[in-house]
């Protein structure tokens, strides 16, 4: 069981306190019903799936229920960092080479 | 005396009492501390299973957790029979009744032996190649028919009257195995003063110093300075010291899942104590001291019954006090097969000779064993095991061929050498390194904050593996934060030499022979078997291994391995890092399914949800059905009645006078702010700006791809205040949904969102009685049509209480629904329930419920919608507002799939014949003519008997559905071809007239 740290509780706890929502930093577009078909398919259809780094989503369900965003290594599981919803995509990331 | 192969001064148990058992009905003594197996031993008896594939005798092969053999069931009752138990393990209790397995008619003669004999037939991957054809016939013919010849051990067909516990722990160094090394780094990070947890799988702790006579600890015999060590630990209360406790799983971020075994080993354990406890530990650090496997020799029939491990018998003598016979022989290919040999003799057991396959080894057990007498042959093998429910010779070659001599044995004690227990650093996604001098793969890479000590990281001698692991200790508790040491490390005056040994086949059952060499005695696997895997194509290791089994039974290939690693590597013509190691995965050992679910089984497997009015319909003798974690009040039958009559008159009663309906399960969701309605208008395809409050309004939810995702009525209390209510089911999602968007989508928004499904209970009234009913209740709230119009809601009192009373109908009668406080819910219920009787109303369950409502017409999401249905294709439009810009799925609806001709619509189904009920999920064709398979154009999605229409009535998802008005369809039944007609969804009350009726 993974230990995560919520951005807002400023804790780590247990797996079971949270659930995964999918892919960070894919906006939803201010003007969605005039998008092409291209670009809601991007939108809704196309996920990177990375092996190594993944940015996503997670929420504290069982804790303050905030959703936050998560630097994640889908080969080893362990997370790089957490940060608020709404903060930017970070630049650098601590511990990793590139 | 407790079995005539028990020496008397020799073991640590000559003083225990005697513990009576049973194997296969037969009546034995042993002693209380045996395992199952020493007691078996000590009594002669070595034949206690047969193999799963060629049904061969088998014998009991280690002394712990790694045996592939001796598996039986151990039966303390009808409910609790354990099948696969390993007799190595189980410890002897006073009563215990074991029985061997996968054998027909007796163990020492079984008809399934025939599939040794036959053998060619069931060569490696013969379950690929001979079951594939037809393909009928494995469902009906080879599978069972393998299963009933191959199963090992037979499942309990009792539940399980056993409990099991359950505990999460906290420690800032867990040390995992508690032989000499792990007993070392325990106290060097316990005189710190850290947490620490030792456990090991065994009862007494000392693990590989059970058997050696030849380690001395500060100044005391090895298993003596164990004892005092664990004596100590357990002493200190930062310690916690766990036998019998194995670690069977290493998760991320140093998560050890361990399972202890409470009371497996007592003869009557008393009803509070669990039988298991399952451990879940997060540690700072990890220290693995998880040892060393001895392997077999790789020769023919080296699976009869009295053939050994070395260490094990040296196990058995001297921590038991059995000799595994009287008159052994000796195969290996290190020194530590010596110290059997010598201990034995000493014990006064005749060895016949050793076998020592290597040319001109020296040191100093070899000349004590000589010096003892013992014949001794170097550059020599057995080529093969005479003897069949027990090993009666061993015939030795020269190991480049040469002359045969035949010597007569009673047991056969081998060693290929050891291999480092790297079950848990592996699981920890540690990637092992392999030692090419040394032929061992060994820890390399840590991916966890974990160090492995002793035998397990290759560390050979005593000395070597106490000072490793006292440092270990001593570092991972200053690691995990400790400030001071101030402990003393043991000192090691005397250790065993262990040396190397060999990988794969012996001489004599190598590439040119077709001899039974087995490799994995659980799945029996011989070398054979693996040469052939390579040759027909298999290159890689995890491919060998599925092809032949090997490694793949419950013992996961513990001593096995390695073995049919050299042997493919050699076959493949590579070294044996480049064809590599299979991954070692979790469990090491069978976790029972008790210990994982614990006490979450029965009704504590899930929450079960009761509504305030449950006990009311209870008493009442409602028949309830689950909802999601719900229980609901199906139905309530008359006496007399079953459902069918029960249903009829529920829905009859409604519309002819009033029904009452417990909707509390409803979801509730308020939705509070300055941008409350800018917020609705997001998440729902419906406009909200404009409703009043005051008013209610059917509100339409959908996903971002435009697929209905939940519905339900939504009622406006304030400008800044809507009760929302979802489908029963969908709330938490529901809820879920809003959150994720007003958090990462909408922040702008100021709204909260708070869930009120438990904080009200809610009371359907419904038919046209409905309000005279409720009036004589009401207090503050005018119930006039003019005040209180269909959709809309108030705020007043009922009975007293508070009320949101909201008018409105999900049967097509004049309706309300009355939320009040949940403690108030069972209160207002029996009042209402009080007036109901005076018009002659009837509660109603959840099966009336949705034949009133599939009356009407008026979908269930989930029933009627199955995620990938549009509000256009349940005919839905009407509620999604054309003149808004953005609400989520607005984009999604409009994609081309989405509005193109031909989709699937909802429409009413009416059968030719009005008596004839559908069935839900039955499919539709246009011809019911057309060859199988037949083109299916939709499907049965609701469907009913309505009293009130006198006829069946049914939903149903419909290609084109709109346009087939009138059309006739066809459901294909097993019994025949249904006719049906295309209908307009509402069956009854086309023109709605009875909302105020
Ligand atoms: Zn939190």
């Amino acid at each position: 069981m993974l230990l995560i740290r919520c951005p807002y509780c400023e804790e780590e706890r247990p797996e079971l306190e949270f659930r995964n929502a999918g892919e960070a930093h894919i906006a939803r577009s201010a003007n969605i019903a005039g998008e092409t078909d291209d670009d809601f398919e991007k939108f809704f259809f196309i996920r990177s799936n990375p092996k190594g780094i993944i940015y996503e989503r997670w929420r504290h369900m069982h804790g303050c229920a905030r959703f936050f965003n998560a630097v994640r290594d889908t080969v080893t599981d362990k997370f790089v960092m957490t940060y608020k919803a709404g903060e930017p995509k970070p630049s650098k990331l601590p511990g990793v080479a590139k | 005396m407790s079995g005539a192969f028990r020496i008397p001064g020799a073991g640590r148990f000559s003083q225990a009492k005697t513990a009576r058992f049973s194997f296969d009905g037969q009546s034995y003594a042993g002693i209380e501390g045996d395992t199952l197996a020493s007691a078996l031993l000590a009594n002669g008896v070595h034949l206690v299973g047969r193999s799963f594939k060629y049904h061969r005798p088998r014998g009991i092969l280690s002394a712990g957790a790694e045996e592939p053999n001796a598996l039986v069931e151990i039966k303390r009752d009808a409910a609790r029979k354990t099948p696969n138990v390993r007799a190595t393990v189980q410890e002897l209790y006073d009563g215990l009744d074991a029985q061997s397995q996968n054998r027909w008619p007796s163990l020492s003669f079984d008809v399934g032996a025939v599939n040794d004999i036959a053998s060619p037939l069931f060569s490696a991957g013969f379950y690929y190649k001979t079951f594939m054809w037809p393909k009928a016939a494995w469902k009906s013919l080879y599978e069972p028919k393998i299963r009933a010849a191959a199963g090992l051990g037979v499942s309990p067909d009792q539940p399980d009257s056993d409990h099991y516990s359950s505990r999460y722990a906290h420690c800032d160094v867990l040390v995992l195995g508690g032989g000499a090394a792990g007993i070392a780094a325990a106290l060097a990070a316990a005189e710190t003063g850290v947490r620490v947890i030792l456990a090991d799988e065994q009862a007494e702790f000392g693990g590989s110093l059970r058997f050696e006579t030849g380690a001395k600890i500060d100044g005391q015999d090895g298993f003596a300075w164990a004892q005092a060590a664990i004596a100590r630990l357990s002493a200190m209360d930062n310690v916690r010291v766990l036998s019998r406790t194995t670690a069977f799983g290493y998760y991320a971020q140093n998560f050890v899942g361990l399972v202890e075994r409470v009371s497996d080993h007592l003869s009557a354990p008393g009803h509070d104590l669990a039988r298991e406890r399952l451990w879940q530990v997060r540690a700072k650090r990890v220290v693995l001291a998880s040892g060393a496997i001895e392997r077999h020799m790789v020769f023919a029939d080296n699976d009869r019954p009295g053939i050994m491990l070395a260490g094990a018998a040296r196990t058995y003598l001297n921590h038991y006090g059995v000799a595994v016979g009287k008159n052994v022989g000796i195969y290996t290919a290190n020194d530590s097969a010596y110290a059997a040999a010598i201990d034995l003799k000493k014990a006064g057991v005749n060895v016949a000779a050793i076998v020592d396959l290597r040319d001109n080894p020296t040191g100093p057990v070899i000349d004590e064993a000589r010096a003892l007498g013992i014949e001794v042959n170097f550059g020599r093998a057995v080529i093969r095991a005479g003897g069949k429910l027990r090993v009666s010779s061993m015939t030795v070659q020269p190991k480049n061929g040469g002359g045969e001599r035949t010597i007569p044995v009673d047991a056969i004690l081998m060693s290929a050498g050891w291999t480092p227990s790297v079950h848990l650093f592996s699981q920890s996604r540690g990637k092992v390194a392999f030692n090419d001098e040394t032929k061992r793969f060994v820890p390399g890479t840590y991916a966890q904050d974990c160090v492995s000590v002793g035998a397990c990281n290759g560390t050979d001698g005593l000395s070597a593996t106490v000072d490793e692991a006292y440092a270990a200790g001593a570092k991972a508790a200053k690691d995990a934060g400790a400030k001071t040491a101030k402990g003393t490390k043991p000192k090691v005056d005397a250790s065993e030499s262990w040396s190397r040994g060999m990988l794969g086949a012996a001489p004599g059952a190598g590439p040119d022979t077709t001899v039974k060499a087995f490799v994995d005695f659980q799945n029996d696997v011989t070398a054979k078997d693996i040469r052939q895997a390579v040759h027909e194509g298999m290159r890689s290791i995890e491919h060998v291994k599925r092809f032949t089994t090997n490694g793949m039974a419950t013992d996961q290939g513990k001593t096995s391995n390695m073995h049919g690693l050299a042997i493919a590597a050699e076959t493949l013509g590579k070294p044996i890092p480049e064809v590599g190691l299979t991954t070692f995965r979790a469990p090491y050992t069978p976790v029972t399914f008790g210990a994982i679910v614990s006490h979450a089984r029965g009704p504590l497997f899930d929450p079960t949800r009761k509504t305030a009015i449950h006990p009311w319909a209870e008493a009442q003798g409602a028949v309830f059905e689950d909802v999601g974690q719900w229980k609901r009040a199906w139905y309530f039958p008359n006496a007399g009645e079953d459902m069918h009559a029960a249903v009829d008159r529920e829905c009859v009663a409604v519309r002819k006078t009033a029904g009452l309906f417990d909707a509390s399960t409803l979801g509730k969701i308020e939705v509070v702010g300055p941008d409350a309605a800018k917020f609705m208008e997001l998440l729902y395809t419906n406009p909200w700006e404009k409703l009043e409050p005051g008013r209610c309004r059917y509100g339409i939810m959908l996903r971002e791809d435009g697929f209905i995702y939940d519905d339900g009525v939504v009622g406006r209390l304030a400008p800044d205040r809507f009760h929302v209510t979802t489908t029963t089911g969908g709330a938490p999602r529901v809820m879920n949904h809003m959150e994720d968007y007003l958090q990462t989508e909408f922040p702008h928004l100021n709204v909260w969102l708070t869930s009120i499904t438990e904080q009200w209970a809610v009371i359907a009234v419904q038919g046209p009685k409905s309000r005279d009913i409720i009036a004589p209740l009401v207090e503050g709230i005018d119930m006039s049509d003019e005040a209180l119009p269909h959709m809309s809601v108030r705020e007043g009192k009922i009975c007293g209480v508070p009320t949101r009373l909201f008018r409105m109908s999900f049967t097509g009668e004049r309706g309300f629904e009355v939320n009040v406080p949940a403690d108030y819910g069972q209160a207002v219920w029996e009042a209402l329930w009080a007036e109901g009787q005076k018009h002659g109303a009837a509660a109603y369950g959840t099966e009336a419920m949705h034949v009133l409502r599939a009356e009407k017409g008026y979908i269930i999401v989930g029933q009627d919608t199955d995620g990938t249905v549009t509000p256009n294709d349940a005919g839905l439009d009407w509620a999604v507002g054309k003149k808004k810009a953005d609400f989520v799925g607005i984009r999604g609806m409009a994609r081309p799939d989405l509005v193109a001709k031909g989709r699937k619509q909802l429409v009413g189904l009416k059968t030719k014949d009005p008596k004839v009920v559908l069935e839900e999920g039955a499919q539709i064709v246009e011809d019911p003519k057309q060859p199988i398979p037949m083109k299916m154009i939709g499907h049965v999605t609701s469907s009913y008997w309505s009293e009130n229409c006198g006829r069946s009535i049914a939903l149903a998802l419909v290609a084109g559905g709109r346009d087939r008005m009138g059309d006739t369809l066809y459901v294909p039944m097993p019994n025949g071809v249904i006719e049906v007609e295309v209908a307009g969804m509402v069956f009854f009350d086309e023109t709605g007239g009875r909302l105020n009726g």
